[in-house]
């Protein structure tokens, strides 16, 4: 039978929580790349006419909730990630030698390191609206909100599964440039996807942000290239699968 | 009758072939402030990771507290503490906060948490530093806050694997009186791994010497030195001393066994203060020339080389070469 303590799903979610606001340079160094994404691709072609988008709508808020989703993508990846240090200072045997089961520490982890990635998504989302975003109301925010839990879900557990089977730090640069960078540019968080080539818009449809992306746009903006409730399934079935696989490798992981 | 602390029977681990630890058959009571003693290398911290649920042995099996280290790995979790050889704490939350953190993973509720984040303080004498992060502890500082850690839910059995390794030499009293305080004050049992012979010897009730990953002697460290008996009587003499004068010198009476290593000579000489002029008498009508005499009573460091026939620290540079070999071939695995 697997037990779930919430005490200790609480200690862990808490712990990222102070480190989150008491590591604010880290934070602020996380947040600096989307910011200058959404900033200088903002204003250079902020008064372009891109295909594909329709006039109406303008560049800067078709590129703000893809910003949202880079910020979202890279933050839970390297919350995942982040047992790879908990592992190099020893504190992971503090968390493995406690009585409280595998699947707990995973929720707990992951709890936090989600609230963490969401954080940051609502951060980007202001200089957003100062450039001309104008988010929809209340409902629409909510389901924006839905999609970023979503997206941070998955990628979180994904760094987690990495983590898992990896034994020190060196795969970590691998992992954000050959993993994480491509699945931003290919997400259509900056482009519509429609302008890649046939072959590459195949590729982005197997990508989970490329919904999660469209999910924010479709909240957000009002405009998607998929059905919202599409977006919706196929993320959350991403996000159930990446957190069975994060939960079943960390289970199966060595301490030592 | 309670369940002991520990019984371990034919605790194995072998890592590709390589066995760190080889049967170990071991019993600890209730209460106990025990010792694992050997250089680094022999097998004590594999064997502390078994007792601790963080490795699975390869074969055989134990109770801790009376419950099994590989079905019931949750209650033994609950019934331990453990103070890991390496640094376990997150740098970034304060003293306060990593005991916290401890305390909610253990399932205590605020107000146990508060009172007893004071108490294991005060045990160490940390309770002004309940607040600063941890980045900015001393290495000694750390060492004790994990102690309390160990200590904060209670646990019936304390591990503790190289408590003073790499500290200084006040430090290091500063935590053995720690040690011995929880282990009479709170009434823990307490088991710790050590290469530090004083240490074991200082500490602990009962001392098992471990080399090879095997138990070569368990006992009190008294019971232990009396095995070796007599004092050592230790002579630096010519590099040409030959087996004639070495007879010369044990057949002074009173000279139980000579040990030849090179210019050495190890004597084990009943009440030595009385013998030495004799020998020294008896080496000079042999035409040996002493150069030194040193005499001391037997340590747990004599008791070591008469059951692995060498010193801690030619074991130790042999085990250290053993550690890198099980860690290529660990490293080797993973790959």
């Amino acid at each position: 039978m697997i037990s779930i303590n919430y005490y200790a799903i609480y200690s862990l979610w808490l712990r990222e929580m102070i480190r989150f606001f008491r590591l604010k340079s880290r934070v602020f160094g996380s947040l600096a790349p989307p910011f200058f994404f959404l900033a200088f691709l903002g204003f250079g072609f902020g008064s372009a006419v891109m295909p594909a988008i329709p006039e109406e709508v303008g560049y800067v808020s078709f590129l703000a909730p893809g910003i949202i989703g880079m910020t979202l993508l890279f933050s839970s990846t390297f919350g995942g990630l982040s047992m790879l240090w908990d592992r190099e200072f020893g504190f992971l045997r503090e968390i493995m030698v406690a009585p409280v089961s595998r699947l707990s520490i995973v929720i707990g982890r992951t709890a936090g390191g989600v609230t963490t990635a969401v954080m940051q998504g609502l951060i980007i989302l202001v200089p957003g609206v100062a450039m001309g975003l104008q988010i929809p109301g209340l409902p629409g925010f909510l389901l924006s909100l839905v999609f970023m839990l979503l997206i941070a879900t998955t990628f979180n557990s994904l760094g987690l599964a990495f983590a898992s089977r990896m034994k020190d730090m060196s795969g970590f640069s691998l992992i954000m440039n050959f993993m994480v960078f491509p699945l931003f540019l290919l997400s259509g968080a900056l482009f519509p996807i429609s302008n890649f080539p046939g072959w590459l818009q195949t590729l982005s449809l197997f990508n989970p942000l490329t919904y999660g992306v469209d999910g924010l746009r479709g909240s957000l903006i009002g405009i998607s290239a998929f059905p919202l409730a599409l977006d919706l399934l196929i993320l959350a079935f991403c996000s159930v699968a990446a957190l069975s696989l994060g939960a079943y490798l960390f289970e199966k992981s060595d301490v030592e | 009758m309670d369940a002991p602390a520990i019984a371990a029977t034919g605790l194995t681990m072998r890592f590709n072939g390589f066995t760190a630890v080889d049967g170990v058959d071991l019993e600890i009571e209730r209460g106990e402030l025990f010792g694992l003693l050997g250089p680094n290398g022999a097998g004590k911290s594999t064997i502390i990771k078994m007792l601790t649920t963080m490795l699975r042995p390869s074969a055989g099996s134990a109770k801790v507290w009376g419950y099994d280290i590989k079905r019931e790995r949750d209650a033994v979790r609950s019934s331990i503490g453990v103070v890991f050889q390496d640094p376990s704490v997150d740098s970034q939350l304060s003293g306060r906060e990593n005991l916290d953190f401890h305390g909610r993973m253990y399932g205590m509720d605020r107000k146990t948490r508060s009172d007893r984040i004071a108490e294991v303080l005060e045990l160490v004498d940390l309770t002004e530093k309940a607040d600063v992060l941890m980045e900015d502890y001393s290495g000694g500082m750390q060492r004790r806050l994990e102690i309390a850690r160990g200590l904060m839910h209670h646990p019936n059995l304390l591990f503790l694997d190289e408590p003073t390794l790499g500290l200084d030499a006040q430090t290091r009293r500063y935590i053995w009186r720690y040690i011995r305080r929880m282990n009479e004050d709170e009434g823990v049992t307490v088991v710790l791994t050590t290469h530090y012979m004083e240490e074991a010897d200082h500490l602990c009730e009962r001392v098992a010497i471990i080399d090879r990953g095997r138990i070569v002697a368990l006992d009190s460290p008294e019971r232990l030195k009396d095995l070796i008996g007599a004092d050592i009587v230790t002579l630096e003499v010519d590099d040409s001393v030959t087996d004639d004068q070495v007879r010369a010198i044990s057949d002074v009476d009173g000279v139980e066994a000579v040990d030849r290593a090179g210019s050495t000579l190890t004597l084990s000489v009943d009440r030595s203060e009385a013998r030495i002029p004799e020998i020294v008498l008896s080496a000079s009508r042999a035409g040996l020339l002493i150069r030194s005499v040193t005499m001391h009573e037997p340590t747990l460091e004599d008791v070591f080389l008469k059951f692995t026939g060498k010193k801690i620290r030619e074991a130790e540079s042999a085990g250290a070469g053993r550690m890198a070999a099980v860690q290529s071939r660990m490293r080797t695995r993973r790959h």
